[in-house]
Order: C-alpha cells, then sequence, then structure tokens
C-alpha cells in the first residue's frame, strides 16, 4: 500500500550537501504493521517527512518514489499532499507533551481537526467522545472541556492518537510514541494500538528505538543506519537470523538481552560516519568487526535470503548460513 | 470563515468566559492587583459618565470666578477662564481613554497582524518588515511626535496617529518572535501533518497563544499613552483648546502657578492614578497568565 523505493534525500548546508537518505526501500503491506530501527541520526524522521512532505526547506528529494494508494506521493501538489494528511495518513508524534496545543482545550482541537467533514459541530464532538473513548481515556465527555495540561503524559499519548486515528487513515505513522512514557505505559499504549489497528484495519509505520516494542507490535522490521536500510524482514526474520552485522551488533546491545551483572552496557564502538564525505565502500564498514577489503571499496548489493528477508552486506550470504 | 468553524468558537465561548472569571479572581486576590483593578474601573466609570458626573459644562466660561480653590461649589476649583476644573478631568479623561484605547487598539490588530506574517512568513518579508520596525522605533518619540504635529497641525487625530505608529513596532516585534517560537513547536507540526493550512494554523493555533501576552502588554502601555497625550497637549501639541484634557489643564494651571495650586494638582493627580492602575494592573495580569511567575497552581 505504501511504496518506497530507491528514494534519495539530500539536505544542502553550510558544510555541504548532506546525503540524509540514499536509495531507501521501504514496504509496507495493507493491514501491516512495520517497524523501523536505528540510532539517532539514521534518517527515520527525514523518511517520515518524506511520506507526509514535509521536508525542511533545505531538503531536496535527489530520485526515488513513494507510492501510497497506487499514486506517487512526490508527483502530488502541497494542496493534493494536504488533502492527503490527516485523511489518509495520519502521524502520532513522540512527546505528548509538546504534540497539543496548551491553550486550546482537547475539545477545541479535536474537533477543530474534522474541519473537513460536513457534519454539525454536536456530530463532530460525539465523534470525539466515540474517539476517546475507544483509546481508553474514562469520562470523555467531561473530559473534553480539558486542557493538554490537566491530563498524564500517557493520557495525552492517547489523545494525540484518538486524534490521529479519527479519520479512520489507511496509515499512521508512529514517531516513537512511546519514547518519552514509562515502561507500564508504553505496554498499555502498544496494546490499545495494536487492537485499534486490527479493528480499523490501517497499517502502522512504527518508528522505535526499542527493539522489545518491535517485537511485540510489529509484522515486519526495517533496521536503518547512516540513510540507507541496511535489512528488512518478518520480526521473525530480524530477532531469530539477523543478517547484518549491524542488525546482529544492535540486538546484542538490547538491554533486555543481557542475562549477567554488568558494569557497562554494550554498545557498538565508533561513530555514525559523515554524511557529507561518503565513505566508498560499505557504511558501517568502520564500526563493523566483520569488515574484510571489499567493504571498503564497494557499496554492498542487496542479498535476499528468503521472501522479504534481505540486507545490503557483502559477508550476508556467509553469516546467514553460520 | 465557514458557518461550521463560527459554532466551534461559539461553543468554547462559556470555557473562556469561565477562564477570564477565574483570571479575574486572581487578579484580585492580590492588593496591587485589586487596587489596580479598582483604580482602572474608577477612571473607567468617571469618564464613561463624564457629562452625568460633571455638575457644570466643562467649557462654560465665568471670569468672576477665576482661579478659585476647592470649595463646595467647584470641587476642585476653577481655572483662569473661571471653568470648574472637576468637569473638566472628567471630560478629559474621556478623551485620555479615547486616545489611548482607540489607538492601542488599532496598533494592536496592525501589530499583531504585520507580526505574524513575519514570524510565520518568507524570511524576505521578515527581514523587510523588521527593517521597518526597527527604522520606526530609532525615532525617539517626543522628537517623531513634533516632527508629526509640524506637518499635519496639532490634533486628536494627530496624537493617535503618533501613538499607532509608535506601538505598531512593539507590538509587532513581540508577536513575531513569539510566532518564531511557535512555529516549529511539535504541535504545529502535527497540526501540519494532520493536513491543517496555513490560515488554519495561524488562528486556530499560533494566534490564541500569542494574543494573551499582548494584551498584557498593551495594558501596560496604556498609562504610556495617556502621558503621551498630556505631554504633547501640555506642549501645546496635542488637543486643541477649549477642548479638556488632563495635558491642558497642566499646562493652564502652569501658567498660574504662582496664583493657584489648584488647577496643576487637579490636572496631575488623574494621570498619577491611570497610570498607576493600568500598570498595577497589568503587571498582575501577567502574574497571573505567565505560568513561571504563578505563585499558586
Amino acid at each position: 500500500m505504501l511504496e518506497i523505493s530507491r528514494l534519495n534525500v539530500e539536505f544542502t548546508t553550510e558544510r555541504g550537501v548532506i546525503k540524509a537518505l540514499r536509495d531507501v526501500d521501504l514496504e509496507v503491506p495493507r493491514g501491516s504493521i512495520v517497524g523501523v530501527v536505528g540510532e539517532s541520526g539514521c534518517g527515520k524522521s527525514t523518511m517520515i517527512n518524506s511520506i507526509i512532505g514535509l521536508l525542511a526547506h533545505n531538503a531536496a528529494v535527489r530520485s526515488g518514489s513513494i507510492t501510497f494508494e497506487g499514486s506517487d506521493l512526490l508527483q502530488k501538489s502541497q494542496r493534493e499532499l494536504r488533502d492527503i494528511r490527516g485523511t489518509r495518513i495520519s502521524m502520532v508524534f513522540q512527546d505528548p507533551m509538546t504534540a497539543l496545543n496548551p491553550v486550546l482545550s482537547i475539545g477545541a482541537q479535536m474537533t477543530d481537526i474534522q474541519y473537513r467533514d460536513p457534519i454539525g459541530m454536536a456530530q463532530k464532538k460525539q465523534r470525539s467522545i466515540r474517539m476517546l473513548s475507544r483509546v481508553g481515556i474514562p469520562d470523555p465527555e467531561t473530559r473534553l472541556e480539558n486542557y493538554p495540561h490537566q491530563f498524564s503524559g500517557g493520557m495525552r499519548q492517547r489523545i494525540a492518537i484518538a486524534m490521529a486515528l479519527q479519520a479512520e487513515p489507511a496509515l499512521l505513522i508512529a514517531d516513537e510514541p512511546t519514547t518519552a512514557l514509562d515502561a507500564t505505559l508504553e505496554v498499555q499504549i502498544i496494546h490499545r494500538l495494536k487492537d485499534l489497528q486490527q479493528s480499523m484495519g490501517c497499517s502502522i509505520l512504527f518508528i522505535s528505538h526499542h527493539l522489545g516494542v518491535i517485537a511485540e507490535l510489529c509484522d515486519f522490521v526495517v533496521v536503518m543506519y547512516g540513510g540507507e536500510v541496511v535489512e528488512r524482514g518478518t520480526v521473525r526474520d530480524i530477532f531469530h537470523r539477523p543478517a547484518h552485522p549491524y542488525t546482529i551488533k544492535l540486538l546484542e546491545c538490547d538491554p533486555a538481552r543481557i542475562a549477567e551483572t554488568t558494569r557497562a552496557l554494550p554498545t557498538i564502538p565508533g561513530e555514525i560516519p559523515d554524511l557529507v564525505n561518503l565513505p566508498p565502500g560499505c557504511i558501517f564498514a568502520d564500526r563493523c568487526d566483520r569488515c574484510i577489503k571489499v567493504c571498503r571499496e564497494q557499496i554492498p548489493q542487496t542479498t535476499e535470503f528468503a521472501e522479504h528477508h534481505w540486507a545490503r552486506c557483502h559477508l550476508a550470504g556467509s553469516m546467514a548460513e553460520t | 470563515m465557514s458557518a461550521t468553524e463560527i459554532s466551534a468558537q461559539a461553543t468554547q465561548m462559556p470555557a473562556t468566559w469561565q477562564n477570564v472569571w477565574r483570571a479575574l479572581k486572581r487578579v484580585l486576590r492580590e492588593p496591587l492587583g485589586a487596587l489596580g483593578f479598582g483604580l482602572v474601573m474608577f477612571v473607567l466609570v468617571s469618564a464613561i459618565g463624564a457629562d452625568f458626573f460633571a455638575p457644570f459644562e466643562p467649557n462654560k466660561i465665568d471670569i468672576r470666578a477665576k482661579l478659585q480653590p476647592p470649595s463646595a461649589e467647584h470641587y476642585l476649583g476653577t481655572d483662569q477662564l473661571g471653568r470648574d476644573i472637576y468637569s473638566r478631568v472628567l471630560v478629559g479623561g474621556r478623551i485620555a481613554l479615547k486616545v489611548s484605547l482607540v489607538s492601542i487598539g488599532i496598533a494592536l490588530v496592525i501589530g499583531l497582524t504585520l507580526g505574524l506574517i513575519a514570524g510565520y512568513g518568507p524570511r524576505w518579508l521578515d527581514n523587510s518588515l523588521m527593517l521597518l520596525f526597527d527604522s520606526v522605533r530609532s525615532f525617539p518619540t517626543v522628537m517623531f511626535a513634533l516632527a508629526v504635529v509640524t506637518l499635519f497641525g496639532p490634533s486628536l487625530t494627530t496624537v493617535m496617529i503618533v501613538v499607532i505608529v509608535t506601538q505598531i513596532p512593539i507590538y509587532g516585534r513581540m508577536v513575531r518572535s513569539q510566532t518564531q517560537a511557535l512555529r516549529d513547536a511539535e504541535f504545529i507540526l502535527a497540526e501540519r501533518a494532520m493536513g491543517a493550512g496555513f490560515f488554519r494554523i495561524i488562528a486556530m493555533h499560533i494566534l490564541p497563544n500569542v494574543v494573551g501576552p499582548l494584551l498584557i502588554l498593551a495594558s501596560m502601555d496604556i498609562p504610556f499613552v495617556i502621558t503621551i497625550e498630556a505631554g504633547l497637549s501640555f506642549l501645546g501639541m496635542g488637543v486643541r483648546p477649549p477642548t479638556p484634557s488632563w495635558g491642558t489643564i497642566l499646562n493652564d494651571g502652569y501658567s498660574y502657578i504662582y496664583n493657584t495650586p489648584w488647577p496643576v494638582i487637579a490636572g496631575g493627580i488623574p494621570v498619577i492614578l491611570t497610570t498607576l492602575g493600568f500598570t498595577f494592573l497589568g503587571e498582575s495580569l501577567r502574574d497571573v497568565f505567565d505560568p513561571k511567575l504563578r505563585k499558586e497552581i
């Protein structure tokens, strides 16, 4: 339903051209939840902003396509994109503390975003109440009058989800929706999202740092590193048969996997490469402990192991076997 | 604006009035806030009811009763033409309030619009508006006022034009910086991701965030404007005689200060009271609305 292929996005800065996304391929099948993992600065947000057409002024899409429901979003005018945003594609943001307007009541904001629908005020209000109760806000009629600061973080994130799903979009983009919440709330929000997704039949593009959440919620996982998609597969593939060294490292660093008491959390040594002056070979070569000569010279091609499971690594084939 | 949007605002009204009432209660709880509110109400009532309260026609000349001290007949005495100063102070208050409220209101609307455009619009527009604001701001107010008066002649309208032109950059700058801080806020991005357009974001989301601080700033500017009017009238550059104004009362009294001090006192006290009243009210409003300064939640 959503298909990104060979997407290249660049930022023009004083330091030079930052190649923020390079040949990004991503597919969100209808009714599925796709998780995107990767460390900060790997291009997750740039990818989202390209989908909804809200890239910064100094960003430019060099090539590629983003096909959504049969048409290329990159070819659409800002007007056409605006008609899609909030109706067919919606978004939930990371920080529920700042994602709502502090000076408007929840009811005012929820009815305002329904401005496209030719229905009366009372009906809009009814729909808001229904939506709030669906995300589990108790006593929604009276809570509509409240302002964002009168809600807790978890409640606000539910309100944000209610607002995003109000128009029953085909695709929900969730940009680290649980990062700012504590672990208990995180689980609640995740289960709520999954329930809503199943009852509405929409797809979710779910961005997260948290591997546990990804494993719990998603059908497919996309691993990004330094502006590239390095591996893609089903949750089972990625967690049980990771093929790219970066994915393997990432899984090893997950605190949930540590079995023994340790003083130092495992990390991946090194830093993300400079995206202005790219290395000639594999983007991960500098930090990879299996790096060989060819990694420094050639950009690896996609190796497919199974249906839906592929990685971009020179050694991918040999590693999957071992 | 469509019918649905208007009805959307209508349903918000009760909550808004409730908030106004709650804010007012908090203002009245502070001694200075209560004093400021009381003074402002006092000045407003006496200005609006000036014709009703004034015992004499403010311009009626009675040369035999000139320069009298306060008495049961003339509460604040009479001036050099035998006019009742109490009546003139009341009517003069109406002029002072008219100048300040009308000109600040106009400056507010224009400053708000330009500030929103500068803050949310493209950079070249922002730069040119800022250049304009800074150029106007770089003139000293009094010099600018004298220049305008020389060009157009002294009148109430000239005073108002001076006030409007000098206040617009102040409001414009403030709205611009607030808008710039807001336009990258996550909830604005969220609204854009929900498909909200330019006008919806400005009207629904940026305006309500900006308008509160702006009104507080404006309420604290009212005394400044009253002193400009009084000052220009005192210099003979404002309201033309025989129209009563606090500035002209002061000016007339100043010429006869060796004969009697009463006209100067009677003309000066309302200026002081009004200035204090609006300043106290403005400051306590700021305390109430600024969460960082709020003493209690």
